[in-house]
């Protein structure tokens, strides 16, 4: 067995989740570069110098490259053989929201109730998914979600028959009924399969892979290259206002699911597309 | 991009008109900040028949909620938020005068309307480049409901503040018309 003590979580998550909306990753900086390249807006490339400008100030450390710096959302790998002494993991984690988000001069957005409406005023609770893997590390990964873009994801519970171009048109379907909406360039995220709960998990869980890695899987790495291809022929382009760049990359992640069902999801993430790790 | 536009609240109709969909503007005056909860309010006081806590006559409302303030600056990152809430307000606050309304995306057709019968504009910035805002935001002033946090109203003075004209006072629409020319059937 091996001992974490909750403070060391606490420092480490705190820091996360200033790092996340601070520093933007050189994977979405040079899609928005690449972006920008091909773009055949004029508008479209201004917003996207704009956008490429703007995480050069934030990297300076003053301003978070965003204003809404998120709902704290947070995937863990967890080793069987660690024990976290001091507080549940849980505990260890909200602790370090609460510090990093004050520390970081990042926005509080969220509220206690849902109706109700009560800011909490550090960020608190983060949504925390974990997963355990042998061994004696831990690994926690921040994903910031901002609410613009969270907002105009969806779950469809498809019927089998419905197949392939069935997932396809509802994922396309989804982006263009966003719209301008969730800031565009966006990256979007695909969940096919598993249950309900399941398949928006992935959808999200898809987002933390870098933008333009690929599905492992031949069949869903050409599903993202196809849905990325028909998503930026919508002419949405950057910010809504006509371009070719309205995602920046698609990322499909699947699981097995029932002989009746074929659950997708649409999970979108804005430009501002905030992860970071660490392991302890 | 053609060259920017400058512009100097408060707006006149005759600057207003001159605006149209798919211009680069640079703002320049006093511009005032309200979101969701703000604008449930405001409108709560117009249906009371009571008066606002500012005079918006020829003014911008920005729909932003911006992070925390460091010590000696004047805010914290600024961009806008989804002007789509405020579809239900924003023409209340058109017809008593407001000049229009800074955020980002879309607005509905009702909104489009009550541009073009109260000659306002619709200005967007850029979502997420809210670390490039601020820099254009030089002093911020609360002037009502302060317990309303990021959602208050603030009194924001901008110098060159960047933005894009996307619905104008003559039923010019930049997010229609960019998917005209930029959509591959």
């Amino acid at each position: 067995m091996r001992e974490i003590a909750a403070p060391i979580i606490s420092e480490q998550v705190a820091k996360l989740c200033i790092d996340a909306n601070y520093y933007l990753g050189e994977d979405v900086l040079t899609a928005l570069k690449e972006g920008l390249a091909r773009e055949e807006s004029p508008t479209g490339r201004a917003i996207l110098e704009q956008i490429i400008e703007n995480a050069g100030i934030a990297k300076e450390g003053e301003f978070p490259m965003c204003q809404d710096t998120g709902f704290a959302v947070f995937f863990v790998e967890l080793g069987q053989e660690v024990v976290v002494t001091g507080k549940t993991l849980e505990e260890a984690i909200t602790e370090g929201v609460r510090k990093g988000y004050g520390e970081g001069y990042l926005r509080k957005s969220i509220v206690s109730d849902p109706l109700q409406r009560v800011n909490t005023k550090d960020n608190t609770p983060p949504v925390i998914w974990i997963e355990t893997r042998p061994g004696k590390e831990l690994k926690i990964t921040i994903a910031p979600k901002g609410g613009g873009s969270e907002n105009m994801s969806e779950v469809a519970m498809l019927t089998p028959s419905d197949g392939a171009e069935g997932v396809k048109n509802f994922v396309v379907d989804k982006v263009r009924r966003a719209g301008s909406n969730p800031c565009p360039p966006i990256v979007v995220g695909v969940g096919i399969g598993g249950t309900f709960e399941k398949v928006a998990w992935l959808a999200k869980k898809s987002l933390l892979r870098p933008v333009g890695d690929r599905n492992p899987d031949p069949f869903y790495a050409a599903m993202e290259l196809e849905l990325l291809e028909r998503i930026n022929k919508l002419g949405i382009g950057p910010q809504g206002l006509g371009g070719r760049t309205t995602a920046l990359d698609v990322h499909v992640e699947v699981f097995p699911c029932h002989i009746a069902s074929l659950p997708a999801a649409v999970n979108i993430q804005c430009h501002a597309a905030r992860h970071k790790s660490v392991v302890i | 991009m053609a060259e920017a536009i400058r512009i100097s609240t408060p707006l006149t109709d005759e600057v207003v008109k001159k605006l149209h969909a798919g211009d680069s503007v640079l703002i320049t005056g006093i511009i005032y900040t309200g979101r969701d909860a703000a604008h449930k309010r405001m409108v709560e006081l117009l249906d009371k028949g009571e008066p606002l806590p500012v005079d918006l006559a020829g003014h911008l409302i920005y729909y932003v909620g911006p992070s925390p303030a460091r010590p000696g600056k004047p805010i914290g990152s600024a961009g806008p938020t989804t002007s789509g809430r405020m579809n239900a307000y924003a023409p209340r606050l058109l017809a008593i005068g407001s000049k229009g309304m800074i955020g980002k995306g879309e607005m509905n057709a009702k909104v489009a309307e009550a541009l073009q019968k109260n000659c306002g504009v619709y200005l967007v910035s850029v979502g997420g480049a809210a670390a490039l805002i601020a820099k254009s935001i030089k002093a911020n002033e609360n002037v009502a409901w302060p317990e309303l946090g990021a959602e208050a109203i603030a009194k924001l003075t901008v110098v060159d503040f960047p933005a894009i004209v996307a619905q104008d006072c003559h039923g010019g629409n930049i997010y229609q018309e960019g998917i005209a020319r930029y959509g591959i059937k």
